[in-house]
């Protein structure tokens, strides 16, 4: 962990709770977090721990109940839904763990798609495409529908998708959780390569050790609390 | 990127995956075509009936009835007031004098040709004049009635629709028999409803003297009429009103188109409501179907307005196919679809086509336009309402 860089994404005493009925269930118990620029930080926990949670709190697709999130300078918390929207299109990249493609949509409009919302041409989007594909190895398939592309072509597609702005930190959700392992392991194999080669952020949720172990820093959240240490 | 190239972007997309929903969107159109179709084809009947009624009915042509009548049914003018009538100012004149016919109106039973019942027709007693006072009057087959003869020509719908007025053929009308010897059109006008003879035949077999019911008077000019309604309605020996035709016709039409009208309207607003709910069952599916797919979209950056919109664009996309196929097959089922109803102000049939006209397709669009934006407005609201983090696990 290269503590002397200043934090890009820094959690301070956030609480989530939901309602589940009348009951009130507390996911997130003040928690704090720091994850400088370039770091490749992994997010273990058990099922139901919140990771999910945490990672939609940094991602702006959710609000925290108490405390404050705040993301190369800027208080995601306190921004508007449009606020949002658009800062998520600036600033961050997702990949899910279902691919989240658009069925009807090729793999280089699929990957557009993000391009939609800045004041790119149609020039530039289409060099930003390419780009993206070459990144991911998958030039020769932009033109194919994701239903003929393999589960791990998909979310090669997915994670160009998700860089092709060149955004500031990638959230990935269990990335590899649908995958087997060997396209996991390439898909986790273009996620180091993104972060030591190009220096991207990333903040993964995983279940697998396996894929932990790729990341630069493992942080393990269970009962609303994250530790430094695997859960018992 | 503008917001609206980013709304037609998803619309788009939304549109393309199309094929995916085809059960429930095909379901969706159809009813709307239904919709579209029963209402173009109802108000077509209305459409075609207030043609018969008006086309006929010149601002030039004057029509002169006692004061008081509503219809021809219920006026009287003798000899005399039909005299004056001929003399009056602002009347056009060919060699034979001014252009202007007196006609006895009365109704006499004849079967439908299609179910054989007796409905009442119309029977008109013309002078020569009426030929000339009226526009567009043809004979297309046989020849004129002879003046003084017990002979008839009959109009091209009556023929068409009740038994027995063929050329050659004769008719018991009072206590005497008729030739029939031709068949005029009218420019599909409310007179190729009727039966025409000569009113000085007519009037001893209807008992009715030297008696008409109304005056038929061609104008100079449209703008003639007044001089001959002043002069008409000021005269102390006369008793009457004076209409052009236009008018006239305008008025006895409009209890029967807006009755028309008002059904049309009153079972399409029913059947569209059927439709509303299949259009927002459609939307409401297309919505949960790609739950996902919007929350996607919401994630990586594309605002609430374009959901909303893209949705709404879907629901309008299928109600204008739709609304378009409805129109179309009304068109093609109904446009001159030859009927015949009765009219309340004569107690006596008008037969007329159904006619679909432009401004009537231009308003069943609209109505389907409407049917798309409820049946989408409130699954839109509830794809851009969806918690994005519940919808991305879907």
């Amino acid at each position: 962990m290269n503590t002397d860089r200043p934090p890009l994404v820094r959690i301070s005493g956030v609480t989530k709770n939901f309602k589940r009925g009348s009951e009130e269930v507390h996911v997130l118990a003040g928690l704090d977090l720091d994850v400088p620029e370039a770091e490749f930080l992994a997010l273990m926990g058990p099922s139901g721990s919140g990771k999910s949670t945490l990672l939609n709190l940094i991602g702006g697709l959710d609000r925290p109940t108490r405390g404050s999130v705040q993301i190369g300078g800027d208080r995601v918390d306190e921004l508007s839904d449009r606020q949002l929207a658009a800062w998520r299109a600036r600033h961050i990249g997702f990949v899910f763990q279902f691919y989240n493609l658009l069925p009807a949509l090729t793999a280089e409009r699929n990957i557009e798609l993000p391009l939609l919302l800045t004041g790119l041409n149609k020039a530039r989007r289409k060099q930003q495409v390419a780009a993206a594909l070459e990144a991911v190895g998958l030039a020769h398939r932009a033109r194919h529908f994701p239903r003929t592309l393999s589960g791990g072509e998909q979310q090669r597609v997915g994670i160009a998708r998700a860089i092709v702005t060149d955004p500031t930190v990638l959230l990935c959700d269990e990335p590899t959780g649908d995958l087997d392992r060997k396209s996991g392991d390439e898909i986790l194999a273009l996620l180091q390569s993104l972060n030591q080669r190009h220096g991207k952020t990333i903040i993964m949720v995983t279940h697998d050790p396996h894929a932990s172990a790729r990341a630069s820093r493992t942080v393990y959240l269970d009962k609303g609390q994250l530790s430094n240490t695997p859960v018992a | 990127m503008s917001t609206l190239h980013r709304i037609l972007t998803i619309a788009l997309f939304n549109l393309r995956s199309l094929p995916e929903r085809k059960g429930a969107a095909l379901t969706a159109a159809v009813g709307i075509a239904g919709v579209v179709g029963v209402l173009v084809g109802v108000l077509a009947i209305a459409e075609g009936f207030r043609r018969a009624m008006t086309v006929s009915g010149s601002p030039e042509v004057a029509i002169v009835l006692r004061s008081g009548a509503d219809s021809e049914m219920t006026s009287g003018l003798d000899r005399d007031a039909v005299r004056t009538i001929g003399d009056a100012p602002g009347l056009a004149r060919n060699e034979a004098g001014t252009l202007v016919s007196a006609e006895l109106f009365v109704i006499i039973n004849l079967p439908k040709r299609s179910t054989g019942t007796d409905a009442n027709v119309p029977l008109r007693g013309v002078e020569q004049g009426a030929f000339a006072v009226r526009d567009k009057i043809e004979i297309v087959a046989g020849r004129r009635f002879e003046t003084g003869r017990n002979e008839i020509i009959v109009g091209a719908g009556a023929a068409r629709a009740f038994a027995g007025l063929d050329i050659g053929r004769q008719i018991k009308i009072g206590q005497n028999m008729w030739d029939i010897v031709g068949v005029f059109t009218a420019n599909g006008g409310l007179a190729e409803s009727e039966i025409w003879a000569d009113a000085a035949v007519l009037q001893p077999a209807y008992h009715r003297n030297n008696s008409f019911q109304s005056v038929y008077a061609r104008l100079a000019s449209a703008d003639a009429f007044h001089s001959f309604k002043d002069a008409l309605t000021t005269d102390p020996k006369l008793n009457v009103k004076v209409d052009r035709l236009s008018d006239f016709y305008a008025e006895q039409s409009s209890m029967v188109t807006q009755f028309i009208t008002s059904i049309g309207v009153f079972i399409a607003g029913m059947m569209a409501l059927g439709a509303l709910f299949g259009a927002l069952n459609t939307m409401y599916s297309a919505v949960a179907a790609r739950t996902r797919e919007i929350a996607t979209l919401r994630a990586l950056g594309f605002g609430s307005g374009p959901v909303v919109c893209s949705v709404l664009a879907e629901s309008m996309v299928l109600s204008l196919a739709g609304g378009a196929v409805g129109a179309a097959a009304a068109y093609l089922l109904f446009d001159g679809f030859r009927a015949s109803t009765i009219n309340w102000q004569t107690f006596s049939q008008v037969t007329f086509s159904f006619e679909v006209t432009l401004p009537l397709l231009g308003r069943a669009v609209v109505f389907a336009t409407a049917i798309g934006l409820l049946g989408g407005l409130f699954p839109a609201i509830r794809a851009a309402r969806l918690p994005i983090s519940s919808g991305l696990r879907e």
